[in-house]
């Protein structure tokens, strides 16, 4: 599988490569993992799923190549960006990847927004803060990224504080701050869990074009596997620490290897009746 | 359908718009009418401000309708006094999506258990005991278990005591309110399962309020769609499912990501559809 996979994306190398990652935590009494003996690689314009439950060490895989771990987070292993090896970085050389190289989009987009600070400005400060941009230009770009994930009346928009945003609208103006400098790569959090369905399809109708017409890789964290089977082209399936099992969309869905993967589909209700009776393709 | 248990007719809610407010009241709930008959569960299912809690909360007489009538049993919900304001308190029973927030932090899950049927003045403290051990039991978890707080529990077992509280006094009716959001899906089907059963054995009538279609799919007799405080359709689960008779559930239906989407439309495509840029 993963042969098939480095040959779909050509000779050069994954955006993200994370080997025997390790990342515990110093307990009362003993250390205790929350991740184990990771490895996983997103290559370039792919979107790959870690899908997993409460506990199961997605959030902090993903955290660990932001470096946005707790600071007791004891990490072993490597991880690379490009050619990047993040873990040997320092805090500053991490600053300057963070909103450039890697953006991030959290769970919950009010909460991760400057309830103070202008939707406009806060669009652009990922641009204030790495580039030596003018302030129009700042301002032109960020007219175009409202535009690009379908906040109309950017001119009013650019002007409104947060609060005034529904939360389908936040989540957008969230994405578009990470998009602001063409990162190479998104990780987003569960960025629909907060959302209503029909919001949610929207949201991740615009996440998969944005991946075309960018190229931009794609770490999408989620519980939920309807999400995985729609939008995702690869999965990581994680259960307490550990990568039980990687495929493509269709295999992890069709033929399912480890007992953990088959429960979690089992568990799962689906709307289209009882898991028996959905017509096998 | 046979006689209908729960009858909701005509029931509108609205909110603030008082004599010296300067906004118009807002309609959360507006003219919905909805029977539910006995041993049915009816999911009640919609997003985020179409309604569904609140009509379910005026249903518990929790939040006063400002017009209509709801009644159980043939019976007045919100004409209920005295004695029989207590009777429909035994026999109606909620379920919350947060159990952690209904339960006293400081009362061992016994003492939870056992507070209803003090109310009541039913029974011995002993009786009352071992009424709590044995629905400990039913709903799955250790009796052993019966001293130790709320916090000592996993959101799913809390989830199973809150059921276990629900049906103590042996009620006719249980409402539940997104009673599995919280929880993960290997959890939830448990949880899900549960209440099925439990509703099965006891013979239970039951509302079931979710945003989760597939969930209410899965317990519901009958469903309701709610949208922006009004009852888009109603109907038997399968045919609301399968041929949706409003754009609206479509829509609903459609924006639902789907594990069997995988099965159904992406057999056959390219194993790596992803073209860099």
């Amino acid at each position: 599988m993963q042969d098939i996979r480095k040959h779909a994306q050509g000779a050069a190398g994954p955006t993200l490569s994370i080997r025997n990652l390790t990342v515990s935590f110093a307990g009362r009494r003993q250390l205790v993992q929350a991740v184990k003996n990771v490895s996983l690689d997103i290559w370039p314009g792919e979107i790959v799923g870690i899908i997993g439950e409460s506990g199961s060490g997605k959030t902090m895989t993903a955290l660990s190549a932001i470096r946005l771990l707790p600071h007791k987070a004891q990490v072993e292993g490597t991880i690379h960006l490009g050619e990047r090896d993040v873990l040997s970085y320092t805090e500053k050389q991490m600053r300057a990847l963070r909103g450039d190289r890697i953006a991030m989009i959290p769970q919950d987009a009010m909460q991760s927004l400057n309830p103070s600070m202008r939707i406009g400005r806060q669009v652009g400060e990922p641009i204030e803060l790495h580039r030596k941009d003018s302030a129009s230009r700042i301002k032109t770009r960020v007219r175009e990224l409202l535009a690009s994930v379908k906040i109309g009346d950017t001119d009013q928009r650019m002007q409104e504080y947060p609060h005034q945003f529904s939360g389908g609208m936040q989540q957008r103006a969230m994405i578009a701050m990470g998009l602001a400098l063409d990162p190479e790569l998104i990780i987003a959090d569960e960025p629909t869990t907060a959302l209503d369905v029909t919001v949610q399809a929207e949201v991740l109708r615009l996440l998969r074009e944005i991946r075309d017409n960018t190229g931009t890789s794609i770490a999408f964290i989620t519980h939920e596997l309807g999400i995985v089977a729609e939008l995702c082209d690869w999965v990581y399936v994680m259960n307490k620490g550990e990568v039980v099992e990687q495929g493509c969309v269709d295999q992890i869905f069709n033929d399912p290897q480890a007992d953990y993967t088959r429960m979690l589909l089992d568990a799962t209700p689906s709307i289209h009746g009882p898991r028996d009776e959905v017509p096998n393709v | 359908m046979s006689e209908p248990l729960i009858d909701i007719k005509n029931v509108s809610k609205e909110f603030g718009g008082g004599l010296f407010s300067r906004l118009a009241p807002f309609k959360a709930v507006s003219d919905i009418s909805l029977s539910v008959a006995r041993n049915q569960t009816m999911g009640i299912v919609g997003e985020s401000g179409s309604g569904k809690s609140t009509l379910l909360r005026m249903v518990l007489r929790l939040i006063q309708p400002t017009s209509g009538e709801i009644t159980i049993n043939g019976q007045n919900v919100w004409a209920l006094k005295g004695g029989q304001l207590k009777a429909f308190r035994r026999q109606v029973q909620p379920v919350f999506q947060n159990p952690a927030s209904s339960f006293n932090p400081r009362h061992s899950i016994q003492s939870i258990l056992t507070a209803p049927l003090e109310v009541h003045g039913i029974g011995t403290p002993a009786e009352r005991r071992d009424r709590a051990v044995e629905l400990l039991e039913r709903v799955g978890l250790d009796p052993a278990m019966r001293h130790r707080l709320p916090h000592q529990f996993s959101g799913g077992q809390k989830q199973r005591i809150a059921i276990a509280r629900a049906v103590i006094l042996g009620p006719t009716v249980v409402l539940a309110d997104e009673p599995t959001s919280a929880l993960d899906v290997s959890v939830q089907a448990q949880v899900l399962k549960l209440f099925s059963d439990i509703k099965d054995d006891l013979g239970l009538t039951t509302i079931f309020v979710s945003h989760n279609l597939a969930v209410i799919r899965q317990v519901s007799d009958r469903v309701a769609v709610m949208q922006h405080g009004r009852l888009v359709e109603e109907g038997p689960v399968d045919d609301i499912f399968d041929n949706p008779g409003n754009d609206y559930t479509r829509n609903l239906i459609a924006a639902v990501p789907d594990p069997a989407f995988a099965r159904r439309n992406r057999a056959g495509t390219a194993v790596h559809p992803v073209s860099p840029a």
